[in-house]
């Protein structure tokens, strides 16, 4: 009891500096939570556009982004045809501007494509889906900013348009998307004969390693990986994902420095009181647990501030519709424990320095310290 | 009446220097030099002496805050060098009164108490009962739950007394206890001072100027240029 008043009273007597402690470890945890939360909803949101109604990825081997994949259009008709495999669609991604939208994302699909089939359409028919080479399918999102609705003309990079239906995912990255006939987009895109990836859903999931096996013998120049395979080992979403840790990491690293410099301030502070300790028998580890406890009040109060803060950001950002869908409120109960672990340790860490010097003060001299 | 230190001790020596010497500044400020003492279980004894004679010094090489250069300390028979049980000493062996109080201005009076007995690890039950039956005795049991800066000088200084006897130290080591005191005040807090240390059969080391406080102890111990001169008894 006595230990946690020394712990308190310490923090009470600076109650600015504590404060400014616990905001600076805050902010640092509000700060991970929301881009690692921002990064893996896109990651998410991505991952899902690959597994709609699919659960094996087959795309070129050693790309560094799926955007280069070249896939032989009519591998995936040969590939549809084994008997161990349900359904294969071949899928062309693009990116194009328009005037005032520097990124639009375009999905080259067959009408087959579970997009064109699952979704709900808002305006439009899905059976007229790649009637024209001209037509085009737009998200409720892109429908929006590009001011667009049915039968209306959009301008997609050098090329018009006609708006032949509307459509509502669940993926906000689809949702702001251009839907074309995987001709068109094959056209659009100079990559005639290919698709980026093919997406394959098998008669029965523990066919998988056949399958992945059969991809080798007949294009050793393609790979299949399952959804989550793929996801775990996406170098763009590990690059992306570890950007994230470190740009999360680096707030932390400023909060542990605030802390470092509370804490020093605390035991420069308090030199006199440190050593009446001592006289009365408090042994060198007892003295550190007072000054780690500090630390770990501040980073504790900073973690849960900070979760607090920061799924409140969230909600707020969750509420901007050029942001829906890559937003999800629903924090994982591990990435809360880590982000907490890691205030923690930062806390600690920031006061290992002001803890050891506190361990050494001699009371003989700290007590003629005035 | 004084009377020559030889008079035949039968009681057991319970702090002992012998031939101590301390500098400070790597050697050129010698503060201890050839320090020979002795002083017998629950004697009280006064170390007397014009500032910076070592009285401090002396006091802190005792308890175990400071390092000889030289020569040997004993507390209660047992050698005390750096390879000791320092935390022992300081938690059982011998306790601290100092000229400024030295109590933790936020805490209660009991809770400047209780920190000893947090240090050793001693229940909350029997530091409470020891915290009651200490400020009974030094009259500062309506004070208890009181912060320390609410205390008087007085007060303050008997707190520190309750602080330094809560774990129920066989040697007291004060310095100057009663040297920011008023004068009625100070010969109040030194009345308790004795009475306690005498009831609890506490050997008692003081440091002090007040030479009439200085010869109600048992044995007054005059040092000098970091020299003891002499040994006396004072009554």
């Amino acid at each position: 009891m006595i230990f946690l008043k020394l712990i308190v009273t310490n923090l009470r007597r600076h109650g600015i500096r504590s404060l400014i402690s616990v905001a600076g470890i805050a902010f640092s945890v509000a700060a991970m939570l929301t881009v690692v939360t921002i990064l893996q909803g896109a990651i998410g949101m991505f991952s899902r556009i690959l597994s709609n109604d699919s659960e094996v990825i087959v795309f070129e081997r050693d790309v560094s982004d799926l955007f280069f994949s070249n896939v032989p259009v009519d591998a995936a008709a040969q590939i549809s045809s084994w008997p161990i495999v349900a359904h294969a669609n071949p899928v062309l991604f693009g990116i194009v501007s328009s005037e005032g939208h520097p990124i639009i994302t375009c999905f080259g699909v067959t009408p087959a494509d579970a997009r064109i089939q699952k979704a709900e359409w808002f305006l439009g028919d899905r059976s007229n889906f790649a009637q024209n080479t001209d037509d085009v399918v737009l998200g409720t999102r892109a429908a929006q900013f590009l001011s667009a609705s049915l039968g209306s003309r959009v301008q997609i990079g050098h090329a018009t348009f006609h708006v032949i239906g509307v459509l509502k995912t669940a993926n906000g990255f689809e949702d702001g998307g251009v839907f074309m006939p995987l001709a068109s987009a094959q056209s659009f895109f100079h990559k005639e004969g290919t698709s980026s990836v093919i997406t394959v859903k098998l008669r029965n999931k523990d066919a998988f390693a056949t399958f992945k096996n059969m991809i080798a013998a007949k294009y050793p120049d393609l790979i299949a990986l399952e959804d989550t395979e793929f996801t775990r080992s996406y170098s763009q979403f590990r690059i992306l994902k570890a950007t994230a840790w470190a740009v999360g990491g680096c707030g932390l690293l400023l909060g542990g420095l605030g802390v470092a410099n509370t804490m020093i301030m605390s035991v420069f502070t308090r030199i006199r009181e440190i050593a009446i300790l001592r006289v009365n028998g408090f042994s060198h580890m007892q003295i550190g647990g007072v000054i780690f406890g500090e630390s770990a009040f501040v980073s504790v109060f900073g973690a849960v501030a900070g979760l607090l803060f920061g799924t409140c950001f969230l909600y707020a950002l969750k509420l901007i519709p050029a942001l829906d869908g890559y937003v999800d409120t629903n924090l994982h109960p591990l990435l809360v424990l880590i982000v907490l672990l890691l205030a923690l340790l930062t806390g600690v860490a920031g006061s290992l320095y002001p803890a050891v010097y506190a361990m050494r003060v001699r009371a003989v001299e700290a007590l003629r310290f005035e | 009446m004084r009377v020559d230190l030889e008079v035949a001790e039968t009681r057991p020596v319970a702090l002992r220097a012998v031939d101590l010497w301390k500098s400070y500044d790597e050697g050129t400020v010698a503060v201890l030099k050839s320090v020979d003492c002795e002083v017998f279980a629950g004697q009280t004894v006064a170390l007397c002496g014009p500032s910076g004679c070592g009285k401090s010094t002396l006091l802190h090489l005792f308890g175990g805050l400071d390092w000889p250069d030289r020569g040997l300390i004993a507390v209660n028979g047992v050698e005390i060098d750096r390879h000791s049980n320092l935390l022992r000493l300081l938690r059982h062996e011998v306790g601290f009164v100092f000229q400024l109080h030295n109590l933790i201005p936020d805490l209660t009076l009991a809770e400047n108490c209780l920190i000893p007995t947090v240090a050793a690890g001693v229940d909350r039950q029997t530091a409470m009962t020891r915290i009651r039956e200490l400020a009974e005795r030094t009259g500062v049991s309506h004070r208890l739950n009181h912060r320390i800066q609410k205390l008087s000088g007085g007060e303050r200084q008997r707190t520190a007394l309750c602080r330094a006897l809560m774990n129920r130290p066989k040697i007291l080591l004060a310095d100057e206890p009663t040297g920011s005191l008023d004068e009625q005040t100070s010969n109040m807090v030194f009345d308790l001072l004795l009475d306690v240390v005498t009831a609890e059969g506490i050997t008692l080391l003081m440091a002090t100027h007040d030479r009439s406080l200085a010869m109600r102890c048992d044995r007054l111990v005059e040092m000098h240029d970091g020299k003891i001169l002499e040994h006396a008894y004072a009554r």
